[in-house]
């Protein structure tokens, strides 16, 4: 069996049926590119809990009498809960910020919007401990223990928070899959029609074929390879768009919130790196669809 | 070489059957014509050799084969073994004469060298050198005949199976190919023809194998088209 022989007869039949090729390699750009997508969002939600699994868990705010009156924790009951905390076996760091390094901070965090920089006060930023778990999973504990004892106003839990924007995440990412499934199933229905087609549009020839004794793989495999050409086409430029979108559309519109640091980026090399995977997902899809579908609907 | 034993084969859409418990043996090397009108059998014979249909009953043989029993993927190489020509010559259109030929040389592997070589030569041997590089609507149907026949017996196959090859040409032309299958035949090349020619089974005078409503009513070595005729 001769690669020229092969590739040409792959060339012919898809030259042969233009707007089926077309429309298949569309397709399978889009199925690619939401599972890119998707994938993309599980990648920045990895990234995004590895930053804030490393950050502080839980904030035990002080009242405002300990914040106006102990800036350095010196004296009960600031310096009594400081003690509890830092003997506290769930707890792994424990660090005090008083009222006038939260103004600080509160200035640096908001320093893009300076309308609210100027309405706070540092009378109005209680000073607080910021504590590490070694369980964050288990800070309901370390609430109970300290909500309501002397001195302390208030203990969140910033995990909550992070809950909202992590199940807001799943809930994208999972549609995406979702859109994308459903893209991929069209793409499969599209490359058998296709493949169903070409046969049938050569059936005069490769019955010719058949009688002079060409085996079935010799007369169908251009056929296959029609499929798998234009999955791999797909791909790449599902790949491409990837890359155009991320530039134009998500460093732009989530700019922000990368760099205040509450997400990570997506950067170029993520996509790089989950682009052979996608090449050979649509290849693999391409490939064994032909394959099936010669198989069961191809009677030569 | 080919062999039918007590073959019988009945189509599903209808109820009298194609062939009707033929047995028929031909030997290396014979020439036999197979005649008779239409809807006797001939072609479900031929096809049967070929394996595009199966028998309802019976075996059949052709050279090391056991047609009936044989596994599907094998099919292939017995259709190597054998030439074929038909009346509508069954030619490739989209390539050229010589690629077509090469088609046959191709299919079992031959590489490039040997084809280069061998199709010319098979060209000349049917008389349609300096026409290579033609196409095949090109040529007239004496020619494309010749190409059909040129791509049958390129690979020096057991057997030649000609299915009303004079069907679509006049009767010069015909006669140019009987030769032809003639000359191919003293090479040692069984060849078993189809036809409704009677001039042509007549001027031959070689072993005739008569069918009528699926059943074989005559057998002669050296018989004419028409009994009594």
């Amino acid at each position: 069996m001769r690669a020229s022989f092969v590739f040409s007869e792959v060339l012919t039949g898809l030259r042969r049926n233009v707007t089926m090729t077309v429309a298949m390699i569309l397709t399978t750009m889009v199925s690619l590119f939401l599972l890119g997508v998707g994938l993309m969002i599980v990648r920045m939600i990895d990234k995004t809990q590895d930053v804030y699994e490393d950050r502080v868990q839980v904030n035990v705010f002080l009242t405002n009498d300990v914040s106006a009156n102990d800036k350095g924790c010196a004296k009960d009951p600031c310096k009594d809960l400081r003690t509890a905390l830092e003997n506290d076996p769930a707890v792994e760091t424990v660090k005090y910020q008083n009222r006038d390094e939260a103004y600080k901070r509160f200035k640096e965090i908001f320093a893009t919007q300076p309308e609210l920089v100027k309405l706070a006060r540092p009378e109005a930023l209680p000073a607080s401990f910021s504590v590490k778990l070694y369980q964050p999973e288990r800070s309901d504990v370390i609430i109970q223990t300290f909500t309501g004892r002397v001195g302390v106003d208030s203990v969140t839990d910033q995990s909550k928070y992070l809950e909202g924007l992590f199940n807001g995440f799943n809930g994208v990412r999972d549609l995406t899959f979702v859109i994308a499934l459903i893209q991929a199933v069209a793409a499969l229905l599209l490359i058998s029609n296709t493949v169903q087609m070409s046969a049938f549009t050569r059936r005069t020839e490769v019955g010719i074929m058949r009688l002079v004794g060409a085996t079935r793989w010799y007369t169908q495999l251009p056929f296959l390879l029609e499929a798998v050409v234009a999955g791999v086409l797909g791909a790449i430029l599902g790949i491409g768009l990837l890359l155009l979108v991320k530039m134009w559309f998500f460093d732009r519109a989530l700019g922000g919130l990368f760099a205040s640091g509450v997400i990570r980026p997506i950067e170029g090399i993520d996509i790089l790196l989950v682009a052979p995977w996608l090449l050979l997902t649509a290849i693999g899809i391409s490939a064994i669809t032909g394959y099936v579908t010669l198989r069961l609907y191809v009677r030569q | 070489m080919i062999r039918l034993e007590h073959v019988s084969k009945v189509y599903k859409t209808s109820t009298r059957p194609a062939l009707d418990d033929v047995t028929v043996e031909i030997d290396k090397g014979e020439f036999v014509f197979l005649i008779g009108a239409s809807g006797s059998g001939k072609s479900t014979f031929l096809r049967l050799l070929l394996r595009e249909e199966v028998p309802t009953k019976g075996r059949v043989y052709v050279a090391n084969f056991d047609v009936v029993r044989m596994a599907r993927r094998r099919v292939p190489r017995l259709r190597q073994s054998i030439g074929c020509v038909f009346q509508d010559f069954r030619l490739l259109h989209n390539k050229t004469v010589a690629e077509n030929v090469a088609f046959a040389l191709e299919v079992i592997g031959k590489p490039r060298n040997t084809i280069r070589k061998v199709v010319p030569e098979v060209l000349e041997l049917v008389g349609l050198e300096g026409k290579a590089n033609r196409m095949p609507h090109e040529l007239s149907g004496g020619e494309q005949q010749r190409v059909a026949i040129a791509r049958a017996f390129v690979n020096r196959p057991l057997m030649l199976l000609a299915d009303e090859p004079t069907g679509n040409l006049d009767p010069d032309t015909s006669q140019d190919i009987m030769l032809l299958l003639e000359r191919i035949n003293r090479t040692g090349t069984t060849v078993l023809m189809a036809t409704h020619d009677h001039s042509i089974v007549d001027s031959m005078r070689r072993r005739v194998v008569e069918l009528s409503l699926g059943q074989v009513v005559r057998d002669d070595s050296r018989g004419v088209y028409g009994v009594g005729r």
